[in-house]
């Protein structure tokens, strides 16, 4: 199992937590918390070593659109990157309902 | 080594009760008997192998659909006559292959006749039946659930023929697609994952682990001693709760079922402030 | 027969298998009054997965609700299904274990909490091993006590449906809750193909599987206490109606002498059709014991 962690800036402040999803095969669970300051803490625990480069893609893709001030925990267990994507936006959506 | 030879049982039930046979109208596999134990008239129980058992896959040790039963039926037999008088202990001495694996097992509800037998042995302990379990050789998943982990004390033999595990080594090796060998690795590091009887005792289940140099051979005095482990175990749970807290309470417990413990704590905390609100 | 009504009804049907353990223990409570307690954000996770390059989910693959069902108080505890197959680990265990312990002492309180267990379970979890097989017996200690009080009501669906050391809690249960899709045995198929051979049981055939595990077969021989369509509203229905029954005069895993009589009087010399067993198990078989 690897740890991966990164940190993005961030502004919006996000008034509600969220969680989706579940650790199954080929799936992953979302927490998403809101935070204080200026920058958004991301932990990624993924039972697929060596794929931090692909994790990066895909949490730039992300963060490019989003900008809410939050930490974000991630456990996966072989999810695609399409499914972490659609995961994240899930996590998004849950929050700002 | 720790090869599952099935003789353990009778060996033990024969020591302790001067008798080894099932009760009239009971199958070979169940060993049933009132003796003397200290002060109490207690009942023993035991299963084991009847190689003419009537159902083909419980004719090796395996706990099956008649053993389940009749060790319900033997155990009620007991709660129904100490409804008003003392409650005689019950001792379960345990060297289970495994359940039985079989497809008229399996329609014919297995899972309950196991929940059967629980239920017998859980009713007791809640109606203040001291419920003892000696296990002398395996005790594994199912087996283990019908037959013995009901009991108010556990208590076990200390060498290399005794197990108690959820699932035999070649089977979880399977499962798990790791060799043998490295999953015995694994569970020197991560106890609940040992076969070695010595690592399940640090994970506060057992009561007491006990020394008997030949299991399958024990002298007068190795059979005396276990007689007064017995007894120092009946009356510990006569002063004690019924319920199995003492599972999470033990010192070995409290350092490796922490996550446990935690669990509970903060269940009860949350619970209690829903109430609240 | 109306067959638009029939059509609406199929086109309002939600289904219960397609929820996660979450929605589906929410959708048993009256609405606005559930609560989930040791939630994700509780971060009370397996210590040992971690060890073992697997990684753990964040409620430990099982959720614990409180609230009311039918104006009553009620603690539902579900299994994930999707997480390491709803097995059992320390943590899950604990998290079911307490739930009914908490059930049973606000029970003898006064204040009567029933439960209901969502099983979609394989058993124990092998990576836990031993926690995962005392955690278990743990809760069935625990249903015993509670079962005293209120009733134990047990419910799988499917897909994964409930095997291992957790059929026995079923078996404990005061009522059983079944879909055609649940399956409910102690030893799946694989189990038994690998233990006696693929003669006993070939697990590639489907329907000899449901044919003997299957919810319609285990409601048929009088083990299960309702067949529902898999529908999350004939689910929470039925849970309701055993809430509102309460604690049977006996439960099925104390009706030693009957269910004695019934093995004595098969004939193991050959393999059963499993249908065989309809007609003597079903409901035409009495309670013999009575308290």
């Amino acid at each position: 199992m690897e740890q991966i962690e990164f940190d993005y800036p961030a502004k919006r402040k996000v008034s509600s937590k969220a969680h989706v999803g579940v650790v199954g095969s080929g799936d992953l669970e979302v927490l998403l918390e809101p935070v204080e300051g200026e920058c958004s803490h991301i932990f990624i625990r993924t039972s697929v070593d060596g794929f931090r480069d692909t994790w990066k893609v895909v949490l730039d893709r992300f963060f490019a659109k989003y900008d809410g001030v939050v930490r974000i925990q991630i456990n996966d267990a072989g999810a695609t990157p399409g499914s972490v994507l659609l995961r994240l936006e899930q996590a998004v959506e849950v929050s700002e309902q | 080594m720790s090869e599952h030879t099935g003789i353990r049982g009778t060996v033990w039930f024969r020591a302790l009760t001067g008798q080894a046979s099932p009760m009239s109208g009971d199958p070979d596999s169940v060993l049933t008997a009132d003796a003397l134990l200290g002060e109490d008239n207690a009942r023993f129980l035991c299963v084991v192998r009847d190689p003419h058992a009537r159902f083909p896959c419980a004719r090796d040790g395996q706990v099956g659909l008649e053993e389940a039963y009749t060790l319900a039926t033997r155990v009620r037999e007991v709660i129904a006559q100490d409804t008003n008088t003392i409650k005689r202990p019950i001792i379960a001495i345990v060297d289970v292959k495994s359940q039985a694996y079989g497809r008229r097992e399996e329609t014919a509800a297995i899972f309950l006749a196991a929940a059967a037998a629980a239920d017998a042995y859980g009713s007791a302990r809640l109606a203040g039946h001291p419920v003892i379990t000696l296990v002398v050789g395996h005790a594994l998943s199912g087996g283990f659930l019908t037959h013995g982990y009901q009991a108010n004390r556990i208590l076990a033999f200390d060498d290399d023929g005794v197990m108690i595990h959820a699932m035999h080594k070649e089977a979880a090796a399977r499962i798990t697609r790791r060799s043998v060998e490295s999953l015995e690795k694994l569970g020197e590091t991560i106890a609940p994952l040992s076969y070695d009887i010595r690592d399940y005792a640090k994970l506060g289940l057992l009561h007491k682990l006990l020394h008997v140099d030949r299991p399958e051979k024990p002298s007068q005095q190795e059979i005396q001693d276990v007689r007064d482990e017995l007894i120092a175990a009946i009356e510990d749970a006569r002063n004690s709760p019924v319920d199995l807290r003492n599972r999470l309470q033990s010192k070995e417990a409290r350092e490796t079922r922490k996550a446990s413990i935690l669990t509970r704590s903060m269940l009860e905390a949350q619970w209690a402030e829903e109430q609240a609100n | 027969m109306n067959p638009e009504r029939d059509d609406t009804k199929f086109i309002n049907r939600q289904s219960f298998i397609e929820l996660d353990a979450r929605e589906r223990a929410k959708a048993l409570f009256d609405a606005g009054t559930s609560r989930e307690l040791l939630g994700p954000f509780d971060r009370v996770e397996s210590p040992w997965l971690p060890m073992q390059g697997v990684t753990p989910q964040a409620d430990d693959g099982c959720v614990v609700m409180k609230g009311k069902i039918s104006g009553q108080a009620a603690v539902v505890v579900a299994l994930e299904g999707a997480f390491q197959g709803g097995s059992m680990g320390e943590v899950s265990g604990a998290k079911l274990t307490a739930a009914l312990d908490l059930a049973c002492a606000d029970s003898e309180k006064g204040i009567p909490t029933s439960a209901v267990m969502l099983l979609e379970t394989g058993g124990v979890r092998l990576q836990e091993a031993n926690l995962g097989l005392a955690a278990i017996a743990e809760i069935m200690a625990s249903i015993l006590a509670l079962r005293e009080h209120g009733p134990v009501i047990s419910v799988t669906a499917g897909t994964v449906g409930c095997f291992g050391g957790m059929s026995l809690a079923a078996g404990l249960s005061s009522y059983i809750v079944l879909t055609r899709e649940a399956r409910l045995g102690l030893n799946g198929p694989e189990v038994i193909e690998q233990e006696s051979g693929v003669d006993e049981f070939d697990s590639s055939d489907r329907t000899l599987i449901w044919a003997i595990h299957g919810g319609e077969q285990r409601y048929a021989t009088g083990l299960a206490d309702a067949l529902v369509d898999d529908d999350t509203q004939e689910v929470a229905d039925a849970v309701r109606r055993f809430i509102a029954q309460g604690v049977p005069p006996v439960h099925r895993s104390s009706q030693v002498a009957l269910y004695r009589s019934r093995i004595a009087a098969l004939d193991p010399s050959r393999q059963w059709e499993p249908r065989e067993l309809r007609a003597t198990w079903g409901a035409s078989g009495s309670v013999e014991e009575k308290r």
